[in-house]
């Protein structure tokens, strides 16, 4: 399965929802799919996107919190596993695309790939659902029940290490926040 | 009893709450145990205990964007553990935070272990170009506290106020 593949899959799904995701290709790539302003791409900070999205999360309970982070970041910060599992927000997705390397830096293999378990190591920290997937077809079955079952997920998506040909893109970091930050803020009041 | 002021952190406390702040990040330490422990048994305010102060970064900027005020406690090694967040996510997204920094290692620690962070916190600040202040004086806690969210939201950047060993700690000696 490649990434941006699974993204094109349940792009639609991501209409009307809260979506961050972390920085390189995963950001690209769905920004080449389409942005939007529901959208906010963590350009750095590697392993703080869960975090933020707990932050989201907790602060939005009206709303679902789709995070697309990656397996390099997670295992920067294993320990917000346990914080996303205490504090269990019941309307966050955490979608963690697997390609067992650091691509953006040239390819390093990350311990993923020497059988370290991230779907495993999120369970054990207490994330009420979590599981691996490996083809398409299993990948939007499993985030459509976990749009559908409205609890903490953690969704391990092995994806091929293929990224697109460049990282920076024409929507700048501040534009992209502050328009986030408008869009949060116009869909409280409008509600 | 232990010397940890119940008195300045419950100032504290009170001017977090009157600043807006309904969301608070914390990584125990002694110092803190008074202010989180007001927070825990707060309705109002949402305590979020974490594993490592970085991730503090990460939960008040989504807390910001979000439209949620929020405080983050830690001890001044919390805060040198968190430097990359604050510098590669708060700074770089312009995300107003408010730290509130246990400053141990000045003069009167006893403990070696926490000597070391408090030869070099102001310094970082500096580098960082944190705007900072020590909170030593229960008589300044409150108008200091609200500066500093102040600055924080027109600039959108990060503060700091240090929580001295005045303020916190009742010396039996």
């Amino acid at each position: 399965m490649r990434r941006l593949d699974a993204l094109r899959a349940v792009y639609s799904q991501l209409e009307g929802r809260i979506v961050v995701t972390i920085m390189g290709a995963v950001a690209a790539e769905l920004q080449s799919i389409g942005h939007r302003p529901n959208f906010f791409y963590l350009q750095h900070a590697m392993g703080l996107a869960s975090s933020l999205g707990l932050g989201i999360a907790l602060s939005r309970p009206d709303r679902q919190v789709v995070v697309f982070d990656g397996d390099g970041s997670v295992l920067m910060n294993l320990g917000g596993l346990t914080t996303l599992a205490r504090y269990r927000p019941r309307n966050l997705v955490h979608v963690v695309f697997d390609n067992e390397s650091l691509l953006s830096v040239g390819g390093f293999p990350t311990a993923t790939s020497t059988g370290s378990d991230l779907a495993g190591i999120a369970a054990a920290a207490g994330v009420p659902r979590t599981q691996t997937v490996r083809s398409i077809d299993e990948f939007t079955h499993a985030f459509d029940e976990a749009l559908a079952a409205e609890d903490l997920t953690t969704l391990v998506a092995k994806v091929e290490p293929v990224g697109p040909s460049a990282y920076v893109t024409d929507l700048s970091l501040l534009e992209n926040r502050f328009q986030f930050q408008r869009y949060l803020k116009e869909s409280r009041t409008t509600r | 009893m232990s010397p940890v002021s119940t008195s300045a952190s419950r100032l504290v406390y009170d001017a977090l709450k009157s600043c807006g702040v309904r969301l608070m990040s914390a990584l125990p330490e002694t110092w803190l145990v008074h202010l989180i422990g007001l927070a825990e048994a707060d309705p109002d305010m949402t305590l979020v205990r974490l594993a490592k102060e970085e991730e503090g970064v990460g939960i008040s900027a989504g807390a910001h964007l979000a439209g949620v005020k929020s405080a983050m406690l830690m001890q001044n090694h919390g805060f040198l553990a968190s430097i990359n967040g604050i510098v590669s996510c708060a700074q770089l997204y312009r995300i107003p935070l408010l730290m509130l920094v246990s400053y141990r290692g000045e003069f009167g620690e006893r403990d070696p272990w926490q000597t070391e962070g408090g030869g070099v916190t102001e310094d970082l600040l500096r580098a960082l170009r944190i705007p900072f202040a020590r909170l030593e004086n229960p008589s300044h806690v409150s108008h200091r506290i609200a500066k500093a969210q102040t600055l924080a939201h027109s600039a959108n950047k990060p503060v700091a106020l240090l929580l001295c060993r005045d303020l916190m700690w009742e010396e039996q000696t």
